[in-house]
C-alpha cells in the first residue's frame, strides 16, 4: 500500500507543471480586474504575430502589483499591465520590469512619461473625481458640493462613498488629493471630519460603484462616490435602454479630482521577449488606444484619437488636477496610508 | 523509523518557513515603534473580540451542552451531527450564508424594508463587531456541547447522591461536586473556543470589513497589500507564540479532563423531560439552536436560486423570483473566452487540490500515528510537535511559504502542500485510536497461523482501519476544499480555488456576481456538509473527541 | 424507628415494588435479600429520598419523611462503587459530610481522624482517593458515611465489587462496627451469605413483595416458599401430591416423582392438593429415604455436589463414582 502511495506522490507534485503545447506560443498578460479590450483588437494581433494571449485578471491594481513583486523570481506573467503612478514607485523600486524603449513612446507627450528609464510605460489616464447622483440631489434640493472642505457640511452627512487607499487606485488617488490641497499637517484633520460626517469606507471601487453609490444599478444609500472622470459617459454608453442624458456628474472643482496614469511593462524574468515587446508596442499603437475609451473608460495617451460621441458630450477632463511629484509619493505614500488608516478606520 | 518521513516534512514545511518568519521579524527594520505600536493594538483586538466571543459561545453552548447530556427528544441525534457542521464549514460559506441572511441585500434586510416600506436595510451587520461574535458562536458553539457535555454526561450520578445524603443541598452538590468535577473540561472548551477565535481569519476578514482587523487579518494586509513583509513576519511571530502558548495550556487540561469518569454512567444520565420547567427548557432551547444553526445554513441555498437583484449594470426592471441561472452562470464564460475562468475551472482545481492532499496527508499520517499508537518517550515528544500546526494560523502558514518558497510561488503544489500541513493533524487524530486498539495479540495469532506480514496486515490491521482510514481522507477532503487563508495568499490567480471563487464574486457587485458566489458557496457547503455527515457517521462512539 | 407502609413503585410501566411494609428498630441491622433487579437498590434510594414512592409512607419515628428532602434526612449511603469524591482526598471526602453541617475545623479534623481509626485507614489520611484499591476505598466510603453521625446506615451491595477473601474479612469488620456504633442499618445484597452473616433480621424479596422475614436461623430452617428455599441454595424444591393423611401421627403422605414420602405439615391441606416439599440435601439419620443414580459429581471447595438422575442433588463428604446408586435419609419439609 505504502510502496503505491510513494509512487503517486511525485506524480501530484508535479501536478502543477502544465505540458508546454507545441504551435502558437502564448504570451501572458497580467492586468487588473477592471481591463477590457474588444476581443476583435485582440484577436487581430494575435494573429498578426502567431501568438496566443492570455490575460490573468489578479484582483485591483495594488493587489495586483503585490502578487507580482511577491512572485517576482518567478514572473506569473511575461507583461504587467495596470500599475498607475500612485504605485509606480513601489513597482519600480522593486525591480520587477525590465526596460523597453518602444518606438511609440516618440509619439506620447512628455507629461506621461513619468518613468524616465522606460521600464514603465504610460499607455492611458483617467481623472478621479466625485460622482454624484443627479437626481438625488435635485430630489432633495441640494447644491452639489464645490470643494473638498465642503464635503464636511453636515448636509452632506453621510452621503460620500470612498475607497480604502491600501488597497484601490482610486482611494489612493483620492487621498493624495486631500494631501496636496491641505498639506502634509492639516490632511489628516480633514480626513477626522469626514469620519464625524459620517464617509462611508469600503475596499473596492467595484463595490463602491455598484453597490453603494445611488446613481448606478446598485441603488446605494450614497450619491456620492469617489470614482472617476469618466463616469457620466460610461453611464450613457453602458445603459441597456437609450438614455437622453447621463444620470450622474463629476465634481471637477480645482484640487478636488487626481490624475492618474497607468502603465504598462515587460516583466524580468521573461522567456518572451520579442512578443512581450511587440505587444507593449500594440497597446501603445492606435488600434489599442481607440478601442480604450469605450471599454476601460480611460483617456489615450495618444493625441489625435478620436473619442466616442458620449465622451465629447457627457465627460470632461479636469480643468485642474491635483498633482503631486511621483518622487514625494514613493517616499511618503506608505506614511500617509497608515495615517489614514489609523485616522478613519480604527 | 516510521516517523521519519512526517518529521522530515514537517521540518521543511512547517520549521523551516517558521524561522524565515523568525528571521524576517527579526531584522532591523521590524523592531521601530510605529510597528510595536501597531502590533500592539492589533493584539489587544485579537484578545478582546476572543474574549467576547468565547464569553458568547458558553453562553449558548453551556446550556445546549446541559440539554444534550441530561435529556433525550426526538431527533437528538440528527442535531448533535447538525451542530457539528458548523465547525468544519468553510469560512467563506459561513461567512455567505450570514451575508444571505443578515447582509444589506439579505433575507431579513429584505423582509424589513418590504414590510416597513424602508429605502434602505434597517439592520447594520455586516461591518460590525457583532456579526464577527455571531460568526464565531456558530463555529464553535459544537466545541463546547461535545467537551463539556461529554464530561457532563459521564458524571456518576452517584457522586451526586453521596453529597446529598452527607447533607448538601442541590446548589452545594453543584458547587461542591459537580463543578470542580467539570472544571477542567470547562477550561479546556473554552481555551479551545478561543484559540480558534483567536485565530479567526476569513470571518474577520469577510464579515468585519475594513474597520476590523485582528493578528490574522493584519498580517495579511501587511503582506499581500501593503507589501510590509518585515512587519507581517513579526505580527506572524507573536501570532505563533500565543497559540503555542494557548495551546500548550489546552493539553494540560484536556488530559486532565479525561481522568474521573464512570463509563456507564452516560446513559443512565438521560431521561425524557418530565417537570413543565424541563420542558420549556428543552423546547426553549431546541427552538434556539435550530434557528441559530440552520437558518444561516438555509438562508444561503434559498439565495443562490432566487433573483431579487438587478445584475451589475443592468436597468431594466428586476425579475424578482426563483432561478437557477446562477447555476447555469456558473458554466459559462460571460465575460469572453480571453479573460475568465469560468468557476467551474475553480471547482476543478480545489478538487485537484484536495485529492493531492488526501493523498500526501494519508501517506505522512499513518507513520506518524503508528508512531504516535505505541506510547514511549518518542510518543510524549513526537506528539506536541505534531499538534504544533493545529494551533498556527493558515495565514501564518502562507506567509511563511512565501518567504521560503517565494521563487516557486508560480507552481500551484504549493497549495496543496499547505493543506496537507492543516489537514495533518485531524488526519493523524483519527488514525491513531484505530492503531492503537489493534492488539498486538491478533497479529501474533494470525502470524501464529502462518500469515505472512502482509497477510497479517491485510486481514487483521486493514479491516480495522478501513473505517478510520475513510475517516481520516474525508476529514483532509473536506478541509482541503474549504481551506481559505493560507490559499489566498498562495494561489496563482489563474488557479483559483473555490473558497477563492466566492471570495472574488462577494467582493464583486450586482446581482449575478452575487447569485453565483451564493450559488458557489451552495455547493460547497453541501459537499462539506455531506463529508461531515460522512465522517460522523465513520467515527466510532467516544473514539478522540478533538 | 424506620417504618415503610404500603410503599408501590412502578418501574417503566412495570410494577417493581408491590405493597412493602417493614419496620427498623433502634440498634437493629436488617437486611434486603433479593435477586438483581428485584427493587432492591430501589427501596434503599426511597428510604434516602432520592426518589419517590407511587404509593405509601416512609416514616421515622411516626414523622413521615415525604416532605423532608435527602440532605434533611441524616442517612448515611454506602455504595457498590464506593462513590468517593474524585477530586478530594481521604481527609476531604471524609469531612465532606461535616462540611456540609458547618463544623468548626478542629473538631471537623478529630472526628475525621476517629473515624478513619475505626475503619483502620489512619494512615491514608492525606492520599488520593484514586490511588487506593478497591477495599481501601470502601473503608474510606463506610468511614466518610460514619462521621457526621448519622441516624441511620444503608449498604447498598457494599461488597460486590470486591474479591472473596476482601469480601469476607470487611463483612467481619463490618459488623464488628454496626454493634459498636449502634446506628440502625439496612442492607441490601443478593448474597445470602453476607445477609446471614450481618443481619439481626432478614427480609427476603420477590416479586416486588416481601415474602419472609424473620432471624437468620428461622429462615433457615423455614425458608417458608420454594422461591426462597431456591434462592437460598436449601436444597431440592420438588412438587407432589397429598395422598392421604395418617391422623394419628398427623403426617401427610406426599407422592412426588420421587418417591412417597411422609412429611409434617403445618399447613391445611386436602387430599389431592398440590404441595412443594424441600428436600434437603444432606444425608441424615432419621427422615425419609431416596435412592437413585449418581450422574455428575462436582466439587466444591469442602464437599461434593452429586446430583442423581431424577434431578436431586446431595453433598456428600466422598465422591461416588458415576453410575453409582446411592441410597440414604434426608430430611423433608414441607412448603406449603
Amino acid at each position: 500500500m505504502k510502496r503505491i502511495f510513494n509512487f503517486l506522490l511525485p506524480v501530484f507534485l508535479l501536478f502543477g507543471c502544465s505540458p508546454k503545447p507545441s504551435g502558437p506560443q502564448t504570451l501572458t498578460v497580467m492586468t487588473h480586474d477592471s481591463f477590457a479590450v474588444t476581443d476583435t483588437v485582440v484577436q487581430a494581433f494575435e494573429q498578426a504575430n502567431n501568438v496566443k494571449v492570455t490575460f490573468i485578471k489578479s484582483g485591483d491594481a495594488g493587489a495586483m502589483l503585490n502578487k507580482a513583486i511577491l512572485s517576482k523570481d518567478s514572473p506569473l506573467a511575461d507583461v504587467l499591465y495596470g500599475v498607475d503612478n500612485t504605485f509606480l514607485s513601489r513597482a519600480l523600486s522593486s525591480g520587477i520590469y525590465q526596460p523597453y524603449n518602444s518606438p511609440a513612446l516618440k509619439n506620447i507627450p512628455a507629461e506621461f512619461q513619468l518613468d524616465a528609464s522606460q521600464r514603465a510605460l504610460p499607455v492611458d489616464f483617467s481623472d478621479v473625481c466625485i460622482t454624484y447622483d443627479k437626481a438625488y440631489f435635485a430630489a432633495h434640493n441640494l447644491t452639489v458640493p464645490q470643494s473638498l472642505e465642503d464635503l464636511t457640511n453636515s448636509q452632506y452627512k453621510g452621503l460620500l462613498v470612498t475607497e480604502n487607499p491600501a488597497t484601490s487606485s482610486p482611494g489612493l488617488a483620492f487621498l493624495l488629493a486631500t494631501v496636496k490641497h491641505f498639506g502634509e499637517s492639516d490632511y489628516i484633520g480633514y480626513w477626522k471630519d469626514l469620519r464625524k460626517n459620517g464617509v462611508a469606507v469600503v475596499d473596492g471601487w467595484e463595490t463602491a460603484y455598484y453597490t453603494n453609490f445611488s446613481g448606478s444599478t446598485g441603488k446605494g444609500q450614497q450619491p456620492m462616490v469617489v470614482s472617476y472622470g469618466t463616469d457620466p459617459a460610461a453611464e450613457v454608453m453602458d445603459a441597456t435602454t437609450p438614455l437622453s442624458d447621463s444620470p450622474v456628474a463629476s465634481i471637477l472643482s480645482p484640487d478636488t479630482c487626481f490624475r492618474e496614469i497607468e502603465f504598462v511593462g515587460i516583466l524580468k524574468g521573461t522567456s518572451h521577449i520579442t512578443l512581450a515587446e511587440k505587444f507593449v508596442d500594440f497597446m501603445l499603437g492606435d488600434k489599442f488606444q481607440a478601442d480604450m475609451p469605450g471599454q476601460m473608460f480611460v483617456y489615450p495617451v495618444l493625441p489625435n484619437i478620436t473619442l466616442p460621441e458620449a465622451f465629447v458630450k457627457y465627460a470632461t477632463s479636469a480643468p485642474q488636477p491635483a498633482v503631486l511629484s511621483p518622487d514625494l509619493i514613493a517616499a511618503k505614500r506608505d506614511a500617509w496610508i497608515q495615517a489614514w488608516s489609523d485616522a478613519v478606520l480604527k | 523509523m516510521l516517523w521519519f518521513l512526517p518529521l522530515s516534512f514537517l521540518a521543511v514545511f512547517f520549521f523551516y518557513p517558521f524561522f524565515r518568519i523568525l528571521g524576517y521579524s527579526f531584522s532591523s527594520i521590524s523592531f521601530i515603534n510605529s510597528n510595536l505600536q501597531l502590533a500592539f493594538h492589533v493584539l489587544v483586538f485579537t484578545f478582546y473580540q476572543a474574549i467576547l466571543s468565547t464569553l458568547f459561545t458558553l453562553l449558548i453552548g453551556l446550556p445546549a451542552a446541559y440539554l444534550f447530556a441530561r435529556f433525550d427528544f426526538r431527533g437528538k441525534t440528527l442535531l448533535r451531527a447538525l451542530t457539528l457542521v458548523p465547525f468544519m464549514l468553510p469560512t467563506v460559506v459561513v461567512a455567505a450564508g450570514f451575508n444571505a441572511l443578515l447582509g444589506p441585500r439579505g433575507w431579513v434586510n429584505l423582509g424589513l424594508m418590504r414590510t416597513l416600506g424602508l429605502s434602505s436595510p434597517p439592520i447594520q451587520f455586516v461591518g460590525t463587531l457583532g456579526a464577527i461574535l455571531i460568526a464565531h458562536v456558530f463555529y464553535n458553539t459544537t466545541i463546547v456541547i461535545r467537551i463539556v457535555g461529554n464530561a457532563l454526561a459521564r458524571l456518576d450520578p452517584k457522586l451526586n447522591q453521596a453529597a446529598h445524603s452527607l447533607g448538601a443541598d442541590s446548589r452545594r452538590v453543584w458547587w461542591n461536586v459537580s463543578l470542580p468535577l467539570l472544571l477542567p473540561s470547562l477550561l479546556a472548551a473554552s481555551l479551545l473556543v478561543f484559540l480558534f477565535d483567536f485565530s479567526s481569519f476569513g470571518v474577520i476578514l469577510l464579515l468585519g470589513g475594513p474597520s476590523f482587523a485582528t493578528l490574522e487579518v493584519e498580517i495579511y494586509i501587511q503582506a499581500l497589500e501593503l507589501l510590509n513583509l518585515p512587519l507581517a513576519a513579526l505580527l506572524a511571530f507573536i501570532q505563533l507564540l500565543c497559540t503555542l502558548a494557548f495551546a500548550i495550556l489546552y493539553t494540560r487540561f484536556s488530559n486532565r479532563s479525561t481522568v474521573q469518569s464512570a463509563q456507564r454512567a452516560e446513559q443512565s444520565n438521560l431521561r425524557k423531560p418530565k417537570a413543565m420547567l424541563e420542558k420549556t427548557f428543552v423546547a426553549g432551547m431546541l427552538i434556539l439552536l435550530i434557528s441559530f444553526f440552520i437558518f444561516p445554513m438555509l438562508a444561503l441555498p434559498l439565495r443562490s436560486v432566487s433573483r431579487l437583484d438587478a445584475d451589475r449594470g443592468q436597468y431594466g426592471s428586476v425579475q424578482v423570483g426563483l432561478t437557477i441561472d446562477y447555476y447555469k452562470e456558473l458554466f459559462i464564460n460571460r465575460n469572453s473566452s480571453i479573460f475568465y475562468v469560468p468557476p467551474v475551472q475553480a471547482a476543478a482545481n480545489s478538487l485537484g487540490y484536495a485529492g493531492a492532499t488526501v493523498l500526501l496527508s494519508l501517506l505522512l499520517g499513518f507513520p506518524a500515528a503508528s508512531a504516535l499508537a505505541k506510547p514511549g518517550r518518542l510518543e510524549r515528544i513526537l506528539d506536541p510537535i505534531l499538534i504544533i500546526p493545529l494551533g498556527a494560523s493558515a495565514v501564518t502558514l502562507g506567509l511563511g511559504f512565501i518567504l521560503a518558497f517565494g521563487h516557486w510561488l508560480a507552481y500551484p503544489w504549493l497549495v496543496p502542500l499547505a493543506h496537507t500541513l492543516v489537514a495533518l493533524p485531524f488526519v493523524i487524530r483519527t488514525l491513531q485510536p484505530a492503531l492503537a486498539s489493534i492488539p498486538d495479540r491478533l497479529r501474533q495469532a494470525a502470524a501464529s497461523l502462518g500469515a505472512s506480514p502482509f497477510r497479517v496486515w491485510q486481514t487483521v490491521d486493514w479491516p480495522i482501519l478501513q473505517r478510520a482510514t475513510l475517516t481520516a481522507a474525508t476529514f483532509a477532503f473536506t478541509i482541503s476544499l474549504g481551506e481559505f487563508g493560507a490559499t489566498v495568499l498562495l494561489s496563482r490567480p489563474d488557479y483559483p480555488t473555490i473558497p477563492i471563487a466566492i471570495y472574488r464574486f462577494l467582493s464583486q457587485p450586482g446581482g449575478l456576481n452575487y447569485g453565483q458566489a451564493m450559488a458557489m458557496a451552495t455547493l460547497l457547503m453541501v459537499l462539506t456538509t455531506a463529508g461531515i455527515l460522512l465522517i460522523e457517521k465513520l467515527r466510532l462512539p467516544g473514539a478522540g473527541e478533538f | 424507628m424506620l417504618e415503610i407502609r404500603d410503599v408501590y413503585k412502578t418501574y417503566d410501566g412495570q410494577p417493581l415494588l408491590r405493597g412493602i411494609s417493614l419496620r427498623l428498630n433502634a440498634n437493629e441491622t436488617i437486611c434486603l435479600l433479593g435477586a438483581s433487579g428485584s427493587g432492591k437498590s430501589t427501596l434503599l434510594r426511597m428510604i434516602a429520598g432520592l426518589e419517590l414512592p407511587d404509593s405509601g409512607q416512609i416514616m421515622w419515628e411516626g414523622l413521615d419523611l415525604a416532605s423532608t428532602p435527602t440532605h434533611l434526612r441524616d442517612f448515611g449511603l454506602v455504595f457498590q462503587d464506593y462513590a468517593l469524591f474524585p477530586h478530594l482526598d481521604v481527609f476531604d471526602n471524609v469531612a465532606f459530610g461535616l462540611k456540609m453541617k458547618s463544623w468548626a475545623y478542629g473538631e471537623i479534623e478529630k472526628r475525621v481522624n476517629e473515624v478513619l481509626n475505626l475503619v483502620g485507614m489512619n494512615n491514608f489520611i492525606s492520599r488520593k482517593v484514586t490511588d487506593l484499591s478497591g477495599g481501601e476505598q470502601q473503608r474510606v466510603a463506610l468511614a466518610r458515611a460514619l462521621a457526621p453521625r448519622p441516624r441511620m446506615l444503608m449498604f447498598d451491595e457494599p461488597l460486590g465489587a470486591l474479591d472473596r477473601a476482601l469480601r469476607e474479612d470487611l463483612l467481619n469488620q463490618l459488623r464488628g462496627i454496626l454493634h459498636q456504633t449502634h446506628i440502625p442499618a439496612i442492607y441490601v445484597t443478593h448474597d445470602q451469605e453476607e445477609a446471614f452473616t450481618i443481619a439481626d433480621r432478614v427480609l427476603m424479596l420477590h416479586s416486588g413483595r416481601i415474602v419472609r422475614e424473620g432471624k437468620p436461623t428461622e429462615v433457615w430452617t423455614n425458608p417458608g416458599s420454594a422461591w426462597a428455599a431456591e434462592f437460598l441454595g436449601l436444597g431440592n424444591a420438588i412438587e407432589g401430591d397429598c395422598k392421604s393423611r395418617n391422623e394419628k401421627s398427623k403426617m401427610w403422605n406426599i407422592k412426588t416423582a420421587f418417591g412417597n414420602f411422609d412429611v409434617n405439615c403445618e399447613h391445611k391441606h386436602n387430599v389431592g392438593d398440590k404441595v412443594r416439599l424441600l428436600v434437603r440435601p444432606a444425608l441424615a439419620e432419621e427422615g425419609s429415604v431416596i435412592r437413585g443414580r449418581v450422574t455428575d459429581v462436582v466439587f466444591q471447595q469442602d464437599r461434593f455436589k452429586v446430583t442423581l438422575e431424577n434431578k436431586l442433588f446431595v453433598y456428600l463428604q466422598s465422591a461416588p463414582k458415576i453410575g453409582q446408586i446411592i441410597k440414604g435419609k434426608v430430611a423433608v419439609k414441607c412448603l406449603g
